[in-house]
């Protein structure tokens, strides 16, 4: 849809309810510059949420959504999960699959639009949980990456299936004790970030969402890189307060002590050489553009 | 398929059978339906007119084919949906009645829930209804699925009277529909409006 497109009948936007008025008015729909730090300053593209009070998932949406380079030309594509309960929210188009086929469901609809509109960015992302991710959809994650599909795919790695209250997912860590899995994990997390750059992934980060600058860097290189060469992934750790014994203030430390040098979060990127390549090229575009506006801004105050 | 089963104003039943399920047909081009009777289209756009003008709190539901600005036909409706509802409130008495126009913005299931004084949701349509005392109601410019669901519930546990002003092929669910709606059809439903205006007895009491 185009950004043109969002527009409230003149007759009509009197009665329209003040957070549509304001999406309209305020969003930042078609702002190529859009990033985390209009948070506060315009119209968020999510509204109230339904998740926990403190619960680092709804933090990790909002830099999400507010770092989408291209929001009105974006599909997400959701799954089974606490994420599902926030897509009601989110001024996005997106798609709610069938838990684990989000990554085949993305693979259709990216050639679709793909198909559908050859001269414009239709950007594909997916977002689900570790259990949709990389236990019930692993299948359907890694053929994706195979085939060199163009989108992105973003994990909340919340290491346990949270919404169903604490069973024991691929990702989470050895040795845990969940609610449901009292035995404790016998084996060692899952390791898709390096799984991914083995199946064809051009780009892929493991992180925690407690900055949010490095959220925007890395999901507008993701998307970039995916809609320029091949798949993207990205590792998000969204701990779930409730399930691990934290309160609602301690998910944000939850994240810092995790993404320590020697923690599971430690930042991790891998780059391939193509999407290297890329990124400095856009790199040095947007350090053009800034030098220009700083040019321009002397100029008028000259 | 014959059938003695009439779309009446409910509350009917906690889950009210789909009307086309106890044989109500579509009406063809150029026709309307009256509780499940085939008429013609004038017929069904009197009746809606008299309808508005005798109940308490006649109200209009636009949803979001025409809420939004897609085209000028879009924007035409809007136009002509604005101008129905100026139309009520002109005609209908202001000590007993109170005209409303509120949006059905959207589809989604909203979370915790959502404000019944100025917006409707098709998954709970009977909260707006409740709250504000509607007795007699008019969906136009929301997609047919939303618009069956909304119009069965309301018919399930509410005494609303449902109109449906449809832009494909009409609603089997309502009480009262009219298809193919234009902006000139929902017009004329405005000047069927001020025709009856003063023949039509307005409610008994006012209690919203």
């Amino acid at each position: 849809m185009s950004k043109e497109r969002i527009k409230i009948a003149e007759e009509l936007f009197d009665i329209m309810p003040v957070e549509y008025q304001d999406l309209v008015k305020r969003a930042t729909y078609g702002n190529g510059q859009r990033g985390w730090k209009d948070i506060g300053n315009a119209k968020e593209l999510i509204e109230e949420h339904s998740l926990c009070a403190g619960c680092p998932e709804s933090m990790a949406f909002r830099y999400i959504l507010a770092s989408l380079p291209n929001p009105e030309d974006t599909v997400m594509v959701g799954s089974t999960g606490c994420t599902s309960l926030v897509f009601p929210h989110v001024a996005v188009h997106n798609i709610h699959s069938l838990f684990g086929n989000q990554n085949a469901v993305a693979s259709g609809l990216k050639r679709a639009l793909t198909v559908r509109f050859p001269d414009r960015h239709k950007d594909v992302v997916v977002l689900a949980g570790d259990g949709a991710t990389v236990d019930i959809g692993l299948d359907m994650t890694l053929q994706a990456w195979f085939r060199q599909e163009k989108f992105t795919t973003i994990c909340f790695d919340n290491e346990l299936y949270a919404n169903t209250g604490g069973q024991e997912s691929g990702l989470m860590q050895k040795g845990f004790v969940a609610k449901m899995a009292p035995v404790g994990k016998t084996f060692e997390k899952v390791r898709l970030p390096e799984i991914a750059r083995e199946s064809g992934c051009h780009y892929v980060v493991n992180c925690t969402v407690s900055k949010p600058n490095l959220i925007e860097k890395v999901i507008k290189n993701a998307v970039h890189v995916a809609r320029e060469i091949g798949p993207t992934y990205l590792q998000l750790y969204t701990p779930c307060i409730l399930e691990i014994g934290k309160n609602s203030m301690e998910g944000l430390q939850e994240m810092r002590d995790s993404e320590k040098p020697t923690e599971r979060f430690a930042y991790k990127e891998y780059v391939s050489e193509p999407a290297k390549e890329l990124l400095a090229e856009l790199a040095a575009k947007e350090k053009e553009r800034k030098a220009e506006a700083k040019k321009q801004l002397a100029g008028q105050s000259a | 398929m014959t059938t003695s089963y009439r779309v009446m104003p409910g509350p009917e039943h906690f889950l009210p059978p789909s009307a086309a399920s106890m044989g109500i047909r579509l009406p063809d081009p150029g026709q309307g339906h009256i509780h499940g009777s085939i008429v013609s289209e004038e017929e069904a756009l009197e009746e809606a007119a008299r309808q508005f003008l005798s109940a308490k709190v006649p109200t209009i539901f636009p949803g979001p084919l025409v809420l939004w600005a897609w085209n000028d036909k879009a924007a035409k409706k809007a136009k002509a949906i604005r101008h129905l509802y100026e139309t009520i409130k002109e005609c209908v008495d202001s000590s007993c009645q109170h005209a409303m126009l509120i949006p059905m913005p959207d589809y989604r299931p909203k979370y915790p829930k959502i404000n019944p004084e100025i917006e409707i949701n098709p998954n709970h349509p009977n909260l707006t209804i409740w709250h504000n005392k509607i007795d007699a109601c008019m969906f136009v410019g929301v997609h047919c699925h939303q618009a069956n669901l909304s119009l069965k519930i309301i018919r399930g546990g509410t005494n609303c009277y449902t109109i449906a002003m449809c832009a494909q092929a009409g609603h089997e669910d309502a009480m009262v529909s009219v298809r193919d709606a234009t902006a000139d059809k929902i017009i004329k439903l405005a000047d069927w409006v001020k025709k009856l205006k003063g023949s039509v007895a307005p409610p008994a009491e006012y209690s919203a």
